[in-house]
């Protein structure tokens, strides 16, 4: 029987309900020491003095550092080079990291950073993505405090609007989202016979890699970085552990010491990245018949202080900021802009939540002004093969975004809805989505993946891959994928902790890429393995190769079999080759950056949610009743993690649609905790079906396409459209709020009403 | 300095400590039982969870001046000479486990509910878990992972009236 599409049992689970899963913080080194970091109080500030000396007679502190004791580049390298590692006379946001303080214990490093001595000049900050573009707003950035600007060009706009019977335009706005990943960011640095170690709680060992080497002017081959079992990411440990483990080994790297920083709760949410607020105007217009024939979009993101990730984030968005659907004139501009708050950057959906937020809103208002069924309206206008992107890809294979719309219809829409009496009213509201699986275009030279693949000669595997296992299910997936491949029971299949020492850069873990690219690559390692085992087992079986067949832990041929620890015992004995590396590289994208026309990713993902709420009108609560949410991609490994994807990025969606929400105050943040950060929990979990259409991807590791991202890019649509269905009401600023719901249900503005209650 | 004598898992301790400190630190700093978890050392996130004379306390506000004479079950003391509880054991086959930071901490919310409610409902189950927050997972396959656990421990409770179990209310 094939371990693909097993929900086999997670291959970390035991450890992890023992409690004997070892996290950063359970580590320690002998000699170790602690490290704290001292942040800026200001937005935007000069860095008049700083004196160090009374923190340095606290007792039990070792050593304050600043950027003057970096002994490379004082730089944390992403895309842009501009953030610094420790601020050097400009302060540029709240929590920017200013000077390290290492101690023999916690008390010690807390009391220190008491006694630093820093006065600061207050600079005006510009807290506003919107002011911060205008001409004459002071630079924070370059000349322009703009980042990033992505555009595409499609068809001829003007004439496009110019033919439309219904034009729609609208501004939606949305706040910050906290990844509030339950275990905060950490790291231990170890010199280890002038080499640096790094232990951490992270996503992409190899950016911690050269992070690390540039800020301690070391090569690569010096820096060895070990990821430990990871509490949870989200994307909020791709670029961040860069600068927590470069401020580690700085420690480390002057002390000779064991260096452990772990970050608290309000630490990490004032300075650890977000998901970035956005100001999207959004035009768009269609015939009477319902065909989109005009988008125009301006999407705009509050990158913060530093780029890190914005332009990339950004570039996504862009991609995909008509939805999955076909429209011949396009416009879209889009902007990551400098402002002196905390820099944004990677998390789940990686700037298309926000985007998708606004195309699936407007989406509903025209179907909704048109008079024509949501569902039907989408089915007008959505991408199927054959049809080209709004950036002109052909869609050839692999699209399946028809089935997952028209089974989340069959399996919750339905026309006349329980229509509540009273003051609780019922609605439902759908949106589709569409997501290019890996880095695409935008990190082509990253889009690679490599894998190492060792039988032993008890006949038990060990594997190793860049990407990481971060609660996602990675390992256990990986884990099928090879026992598959060599034949051999899922239970002899094991995988070494990710380290930069073990495979050659594999790129990040983002972009749900890990089951396509190390699935392949560990295939392609497994190749040579595999051959060494057909050629002894024909032999054992006196059959030709051809006929030989390796599954479940034997090798068969026709009626005859052996069990393969024997057959791998005599590979042993023979000398075969029994381990080996694989390669994998992603197929061809483009882009062409002056039109937005090309190849951007090389397969996209594509799924439909359907929410179905109860707004309470007299308190403007919300209650999310059941999600439907269904799947395309490709072929699902492991039933039961892939549901797990689909429940947890559901729970985060609901939560980004109505209640996470962060209001700062003069660049502060002030919910810095989970008693003011309301996070969703077991209360707001509503029923949730999930299903999958299985459409095998060909080039994905038996059909698979990737899954991590998705869940959650539909959901905050869907639940406003619900809204909207179910009270009239409109809400185009996230999250929607009690507040902004009876604000909106006691206004008096025109509304429409909703196709449900017509 | 005080000195506070009380009972973890199996083992009686005797320890010299702040009166301040808190058992989360006590239990992992002190008594290396690092399968405690802190995820906001406030009172917030419930990754630090463990039974406390039979009811669920966040470790991380419980004071070393509250401790003496109690009885305190921690994750590793939860399963018996490598036999894992049945909520483990549920957790494991449910899949209720992704980065498993607030694991051990729900899995002891979880165990307090039932040695206080062998057939609790949904609704019921939700409370008892809604202080311990879940980033990963959406509590979904927690909450199923719960109802078989409580169901096994009402098969193990009523070994030889099987099917004579109180049936759940929520099937
Ligand atoms: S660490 Fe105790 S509740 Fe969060
Ligand atoms: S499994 Fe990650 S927080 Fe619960």
């Amino acid at each position: 029987m094939s371990v693909i599409g097993k929900s086999e049992i997670r291959k970390d689970v035991r450890l992890k309900v023992t409690g004997k899963a070892v996290y950063i913080d359970d580590l320690s080194f002998p000699e170790m020491l602690w490290v704290k970091v001292v942040r800026s109080p200001l937005p935007h500030g000069l860095i008049k003095r700083f004196n160090p000396s009374s923190a340095l007679a606290v007792q039990g502190i070792v050593s304050v550092l600043t950027y003057k004791d970096i002994p490379g580049t004082n730089v944390v390298p992403i895309v842009l080079m501009d953030q610094p590692l420790l601020a050097e006379k400009v302060v540029r946001y709240i929590g920017e990291p200013i000077a390290l303080i290492a101690g023999e214990d916690r008390q010690a490093i807390e009391e220190g950073a008491r006694e630093i001595d820093i006065e600061f000049e207050k600079l005006p900050p510009i807290l506003d993505p919107l002011m911060a573009m205008k001409e004459d707003s002071p630079k924070i950035y370059g000349k322009d405090n703009i980042f990033s600007h992505h555009r595409i060009r499609r068809g001829n706009i003007r004439q496009g609007f110019e033919e439309c019977d219904l034009v729609v335009e609208n501004r939606y706005t949305t706040s910050y989202q906290e990844h509030a990943y339950i275990e905060t960011q950490g790291v231990i640095a170890v010199p280890y016979e002038g080499r640096m170690k790094i232990y951490g709680s992270l996503q992409c060992p190899f950016y911690v890699q050269h992070a690390v080497s540039s800020v301690l002017g070391l090569p690569y081959s010096q820096i060895e970085v070990i990821q430990t079992t990871t509490g949870g990411a989200f994307g909020g440990k791709e670029d961040v552990p860069s600068l927590v483990a470069s401020q580690a080994a700085l420690v480390a790297f002057h002390t000779k010491r064991p260096a452990k920083l772990i970050y608290t709760r309000e630490e990490d949410v004032e300075s650890m990245s977000k998901r970035h607020p956005a100001v999207i105007d959004y035009k768009s217009g269609v015939t009477k018949e319902g065909y989109l024939k005009a988008v125009q979009v301006k999407y705009v993101l509050n990158a913060g202080a530093y780029s890190t990730l914005s332009p990339i984030v950004l570039w996504r968005g862009t991609v995909h900021a008509v939805g999955p659907y076909k429209c011949p004139n396009v416009k879209v501009d889009s902007y990551a802009v400098a402002t002196n708050t905390v820099p944004c950057g990677a998390f789940r959906g990686f700037g298309m939540p926000q985007i998708t937020f606004a195309i699936e809103s407007q989406m509903d208002e025209l179907a909704n002004r048109l008079h024509i069924d949501p569902i039907e309206f989408r089915l007008r206008n959505i991408l199927r093969k054959g049809d080209r992107t709004v950036t002109g890809h052909l869609i050839k294979e692999s699209m399946e975004l028809e089935k997952t719309l028209k089974k989340a219809s069959q399996i919750g829409w339905k026309r006349e809805r329980e229509i509540s009496n009273g003051y609780k009213k019922r609605g439902m509201g759908i949106a589709c989505n569409y997501y290019g699986v890996g880095l695409g275009a935008g990190g082509r030279h990253l889009a690679k993946a490599g894998a190492w693949v060792s039988v032993l000669s008890d006949g038990s595997v060990n594997f190793a891959v860049g990407t990481t296992e971060m609660g996602q299910g990675m390992e256990t997936v990986l884990s099928q994928i090879l026992a598959n491949e060599l034949g051999v029971k899922y239970e002899r299949v094991s995988m070494v902790p990710t380290a930069t020492t073990q495979v050659p850069d594999s790129g990040p873990t983002v972009a749900s890429r890990a089951t396509v690219m190390s699935g392949n690559a560990l295939i392609k390692a497994a190749r040579p393995i595999k051959k060494s085992i057909m050629e002894v087992a024909s032999k054992m079986l006196k059959s030709p190769i051809s006929k030989v067949k390796l599954a479940d832990g034997y090798a068969t041929s026709g009626t005859k079999r052996i069990g393969l620890d024997e057959v791998i015992d005599k590979c042993f004995q023979q000398r075969k080759i029994m381990s080996s590396q694989g390669w994998y590289k992603a197929p061809y994208t483009s882009w062409n950056k002056a039109t937005g026309q090309g190849k951007p990713y090389f397969v996209y993902s594509t799924g439909t949610n359907l929410a179905e709420v109860e707004v309470n009108t007299l308190t403007g609560e919300v209650t999310v009743k059941r999600i439907i949410a269904v799947h395309d991609v490709g072929k699902v490994i492991n039933p039961q993690t892939a549901a797990g994807q689909v429940e947890g990025g559901v729970l985060q969606g609901i939560g980004y649609a109505l209640f996470e929400d962060m209001a700062p105050a003069g660049g502060k943040i002030l919910n810095t905790n989970f008693s003011t950060y309301i996070l969703p929990t077991a209360k707001d979990a509503p029923e949730i079906v999930s299903n999958f259409i299985e459409d095998p991807y060909p080039q994905g590791p038996f059909g698979a396409k990737g899954l991590g991202e998705q869940p959650i890019i539909g959901v905050a649509p869907a639940v406003i459209n619900a809204i909207f269905d179910a009270t009239g009401v409109r809400i185009r600023d996230l999250p929607a709020t009690p507040e902004k719901i009876i604000a909106e249900l006691n206004s008096h503005h025109p509304t429409f009403i909703p196709l449900g209650r017509r | 300095m005080i000195k506070v004598k009380f009972k973890v898992n199996t083992e009686e301790r005797e320890i010299v400590t702040e009166p301040t400190k808190t058992l989360l630190e006590i239990l992992r700093d002190d008594l290396g039982l690092r399968g405690t978890k802190e995820g906001c050392g406030k009172g917030e996130c419930g990754a630090c969870t463990v039974i406390m004379d039979g009811k669920p306390v966040v470790s991380c506000l419980v004071l070393a001046c509250q401790l003496a004479g109690c009885q305190i079950t921690t994750i590793e003391g939860l399963s018996r000479d490598g036999k894992l509880d049945p909520v483990q054991e549920a957790f494991i086959e449910e899949g209720a486990v992704q980065c498993g930071f607030c694991t051990p901490g729900m899995i002891l919310s979880a165990k307090a509910l039932l040695m206080g409610n062998q057939n609790p409902t949904d609704e019921e189950i939700k409370e008892a878990i809604s202080g311990n927050l879940c980033r990963c997972t959406g509590y979904i396959k927690i909450i199923k992972a719960i109802q078989k656990a409580a169901k096994a421990q009402r098969a193990a409770l009523a070994p030889n009236t099987s099917g004579g179990t109180r049936k759940n209310r929520d099937q």
